[in-house]
């Protein structure tokens, strides 16, 4: 069944799976809406990874799968937060798949 | 250059000494065919599994990385900007065709860094090091 996002009573289209199907109509507030329908909350930390995805994704035009993130991460946070088990235990059902989904990119071409 | 990969610790079937995983030719320009886009998701995804992978660039496929082109003008997704992100999938080797840049009379001067600009014998050299090879 399509999942439908709603947000301040319109529509937003997504695919399949909740991902956007436009990244421009992403903000703040929308990946809230998103996170619940999912029965997820988001910490700081959370956020951290989320707004790092999207930075990633604006900048190289493509989403992060795990390897890369990770790689990616350990530039910008150092060590402690660079490990898969650190993102998985953020984002247990992988963390690619989770963040890029609530920072309303496409879901990574290349997934774990 | 050299640099210490996590797949030469993996056990191999051949000699690991001189092999050097995969070898991706590009061979088209960019955003004419899917072929440029294609090249990159498969290396990208040798990248994501720790495979060793070197990018060559020769003929037309050399204007993939000349810089201040756009993509999205066209209306295509614009994979050039993704090229930046190669030190995350551990992609290091990435070589050009010096007589392909003279033909076509471009500069040596591309939109990422660590580019090695070879001649057509060192370029001939560069490619038997590896196991596979992919043209696109």
């Amino acid at each position: 069944m399509a999942v439908v996002l709603t947000f301040e009573g319109s529509i937003v289209a997504t695919d399949k799976q909740g991902y956007l199907l436009d990244h421009t109509l992403w903000h703040k507030e929308l990946a809230l809406v998103m996170a619940k329908q999912d029965d997820f909350e988001l910490s700081d930390a959370h956020w951290e990874v989320i707004n790092f995805v999207r930075q990633f994704y604006l900048t190289y035009n493509t989403s992060p799968a795990i390897r890369a993130l990770t790689k990616a991460m350990k530039a910008e946070f150092g060590e402690a937060k660079a490990s898969s088990r650190y993102l998985y235990k953020l984002f247990p059902e992988g963390p690619a798949k989770q963040a890029t989904k609530y920072a309303g990119l496409p879901k990574p071409a290349r997934c774990i | 250059m050299t640099s210490i990969m996590q797949s030469e610790t993996q056990p191999q079937l051949t000699d690991a000494s001189t092999a050097l995983g995969v070898a991706i030719i590009n061979s088209k320009a960019p955003f004419s065919s899917n072929a440029g886009k294609d090249a990159l998701d498969v290396a990208l995804l040798f990248g994501s599994f720790e495979q060793k992978v070197s990018l060559f660039f020769q003929g037309d496929g050399v204007y993939q990385l000349i810089a201040n082109q756009d993509g999205s003008l066209l209306a295509i997704k614009d994979y050039l900007k993704t090229f930046s992100a190669f030190e995350f999938y551990d992609i290091e080797d990435v070589y050009v065709c010096q007589q392909s840049l003279i033909e076509r009379q471009l500069s040596k001067t591309f939109h990422i860094d660590n580019v090695q600009v070879l001649t057509n014998k060192a370029f001939a050299v560069a490619l038997s090091k590896h196991k596979h090879v992919l043209r696109f």
